[in-house]
């Protein structure tokens, strides 16, 4: 059996087989990269480019390491370096790439919708590595698959996300992403980092963080862009780590087996103390080792693979 | 003669060549300023009009005999409110290109935008507009800009822009953000029988923004425009309007809000106008779908009740004139692009008639008379000008509907240069069969 989706540009409208079975594979992928060698042939003789309009640190050695580690050829491509301060339009830059015979694009750019508008412009397999506050499903896939290893399950498991939810695409994606395979999600911000109208997601919102952590199994904190509070969405670093930052004070009363996650990169002292982040119950370092899993499954399966 | 699928353009004539004397039979003559609604005949000499009557004037002997049958006859139609992209643009469209569009959209005069390059904030530049329309087949009366550059810190030379021909003036594109100046446009412009067109945004609320702020914009994590951003300037504006006694248009009305302000401001004297555009009253901020970059403009395609607002304030009169914000662009700014690089605007001259058939009057939404008086009696009137009417004596300029007629829209048939329509493949009912300019027939469809 293999995938419905032929890309992977978000977690909307993905089903829950799907999403079963790259959690599944990346299970399958984790044995992998416990051996002495971590790599297989699979993707042997593919081309894969890593298009990154934005910085990011994470995520590109992830998919890298990835893309290795299935014995796949990765081209890094970042703005920073290439032909797009000259101006070229990112249709002209995809059907220069393509021309030069790629099988994959793992996309990050600022821009919402942009893997969709990939798939119109190259006959390439699109992976959306994060498109603006859109969507992040590979990130989402790895959360999904640190919970499912930690809790055995996800159906009827309990998340608050709190944060920059406004801005977040590890939000979006973890809110149909998680709600598909069925856990409770919880969505937790100031007002003015929650979406005004928040209709279309299928979670609950809350600007109340007592109420967001009632019940849970899972705490995941969002990375809040100290840009935002030059642009007025809130006051001071200070009542935004009193009000929505965790500590151990505020864990203490939380059941022993409640994880906490964290995306990545941590401000350590304003969304997580360090208390916090290193203790027991954090599994942060674990999504990014899942990370390496989770990404080599989507590849192989999106690349034809059938579960093993 | 340029010709196309759709018809043919017929202009200019010999320019030596007399109006024809024309006899328009068997048409419904729509004609609400006299007062107008039957089965007439309509005639034509030296290019006004000569009579409306049920018998064949007499003495009067036809060059030209046009059957109308099934058809209306209506005074010319006009479009307040169009993009030309001349001068700057003419990759997009020029004042050629754009009034062919209009001529084959059943459009006798429109109201072209000041936000060229350079910006249309002298009399110079007012001229060279004027100038370049005297050979097309469509009257052109350019709007001057309210502040020089468009830059909202100082008013631009409305008098010696209303010498050249300029009717009215609008920084469209954006809001004059100064209140202050805002307010000494409104009055200054008093001493000219024109308006202030205003394009309502709060820049501030709007920045960074590319849709409608709603349920769709969270899922499409796109940042939006809420609604009150447009309807705290609509608000400012007719205040100002109010307290000084000017008169002011307020341009694209896309909320319900801003045709509740528009409402109660009329209720109390304002003199206030304004307008919409048929992607208002037909779609909402769902069309946008995936990402479909022919659905952004700006005012954005707002929500269900926005778009019923609309339909109830264009059937209760709130909303004066149908205009179309007729906005070219080339594929690479608009198609061929990622949606937050895309271009606002859409284009709209050759498929108005269509749409307001379509959808309000086919609707029972609008009479045929509604659509007469939002089409050609109101934006005659707003900007002061002489068409409107089928009145002995004046221009002839005519526009004959044919509003049964089914047609699917495609952008490769269009004179405009541009393609960015949002009704592509859209099937709809009703368009001009035939545009009569000054009593000369500029264009007839095949």
């Amino acid at each position: 059996m293999g995938l419905q989706i032929q890309h992977l540009l978000g977690l909307e409208n993905v089903s829950r087989e799907d999403i079963g079975l790259i959690l599944d594979t990346a299970d399958n992928f984790y044995e992998v990269l416990q051996r002495d060698i971590p790599q297989v042939p699979t993707l042997r003789g593919k081309t894969i480019v890593n298009l990154f309009y934005e910085s990011s640190t994470r995520t590109r050695i992830s998919f890298e390491l990835a893309e290795k580690r299935l014995s796949a050829s990765p081209i890094n491509f970042s703005a920073s370096t290439s032909s797009v301060r000259k101006g070229e339009s990112l249709r002209d830059t995809i059907r220069n790439i393509e021309a030069m015979k790629i099988h994959f694009i793992v996309v990050r750019h600022g821009c919402p919708g942009v893997p969709l508008f990939l798939t119109q412009c190259t006959d390439a397999i699109i992976v959306n590595a994060g498109d603006g506050p859109h969507e992040h499903p590979t990130q989402a896939l790895l959360d999904m698959n640190t919970i499912r290893r930690r809790f055995g399950k996800l159906d009827g498991l309990k998340i608050a996300i709190i944060g920059d939810v406004l801005h977040s695409r590890v939000a979006r994606s973890n809110a149909w992403g998680m709600t598909a395979m069925g856990m409770d999600v919880t969505l937790c911000g100031p007002p003015t980092l929650l979406p005004q109208h928040p209709e279309s997601l299928p979670v609950r919102i809350t600007d109340n963080v007592e109420e967001a952590l009632k019940d849970v199994d899972v705490v995941m904190l969002l990375r809040l862009q100290l840009e935002r509070q030059n642009s007025g969405l809130f006051p001071t670093i200070r009542e935004y780590r009193e009000r929505y930052g965790l500590d151990l004070d505020k864990i203490s009363s939380l059941p022993e087996h409640v994880i906490i996650m964290h995306p990545g990169p941590i401000n350590r002292g304003i969304e997580l103390s360090s208390t916090v982040a290193d203790s027991s119950r954090s599994v942060i370092l674990d999504q990014v080792t899942n990370g390496v899993a989770v990404r080599m499954a989507a590849l192989y399966l999106l690349g034809g693979g059938e579960s093993a | 003669m340029l010709k196309k699928a759709n018809g043919q353009i017929v202009f200019p004539p010999d320019s030596s060549e007399q109006a024809p004397k024309v006899l328009i039979e068997n048409g419904r003559v729509i004609d609400p300023v006299n007062g107008i609604d039957g089965i007439k005949r309509v005639a034509l000499s030296g290019g006004k009009i000569h009579a409306i009557s049920d018998e064949i004037p007499e003495g009067f002997v036809a060059e030209r005999t046009i059957d109308a049958s099934g058809k209306w006859v209506v005074p010319g139609l006009m479009d307040i409110h169009v993009h030309l992209r001349e001068p700057g643009r003419e990759d997009r469209e020029t004042i050629q290109t754009g009034t062919n569009a209009a001529c084959a959209g059943g459009f006798t005069s429109v109201a072209c935008m000041p936000n060229t390059s350079p910006v249309l904030d002298e009399e110079s530049k007012i001229r060279y507009v004027v100038q370049r329309g005297e050979s097309c087949p469509c009257r052109i009366y350019p709007i001057g800009s309210i502040t020089k550059g468009l830059l909202g810190e100082e008013l631009s030379p409305f008098g010696e822009m209303v010498r050249a021909g300029a009717r009215g003036f609008s920084d469209d594109g954006k809001s004059v953000y100064n209140s202050k100046l805002m307010r000494n446009a409104l009055n200054y412009v008093k001493s000219f029988n024109v308006p202030i067109i205003s394009h309502c945004e709060d820049a501030d609320l709007v920045a960074g923004a590319h849709m409608n702020e709603s349920a769709v914009s969270t899922r499409l994590g796109l940042r939006g425009m809420p609604s009150v951003s447009e309807e705290i300037i609509v608000a400012r504006d007719t205040m100002l309007a109010e307290y000084t006694g000017a008169r002011v248009h307020i341009a694209h009305v896309s909320t319900a809000g801003s045709v509740r302000i528009v409402r109660d401001a009329k209720k109390r004297g304002v003199k206030v106008t304004c307008e919409t555009c048929p992607h208002y009253f037909i779609f909402t901020d769902e069309a946008l779908g995936n990402y479909d970059t022919h659905k952004k403009m700006n005012p954005p395609l707002r929500s269900e009740a926005d778009r019923q607002a609309i339909i109830e304030g264009l059937a209760d009169g709130t909303i004066d004139v149908i205009a179309t914000d007729h906005a070219p662009h080339v594929s690479e700014d608009k198609k061929d692009v990622e949606f937050e690089a895309a271009a606002f605007g859409v284009i709209g001259l050759e498929t108005s008639i269509g749409c307001v058939l379509t959808h309000l009057v086919h609707k029972d939404i609008l009479s045929p008379t509604d659509m007469v008086q939002k089409m050609a009696v109101a934006p005659n009137r707003i900007l002061e000008t002489s068409g409107g009417s089928l009145s002995k004596g004046a221009d002839a300029d005519v526009t004959i509907v044919d509003p049964k007629a089914e047609w699917t829209v495609d952008p490769d048939a269009f004179y405009s240069k541009a393609e960015n329509t949002a009704f592509a493949g859209h099937r709809l009912q009703g368009f001009a069969a035939c545009t009569i300019l000054g009593g000369k027939i500029v264009f007839e469809r095949k």
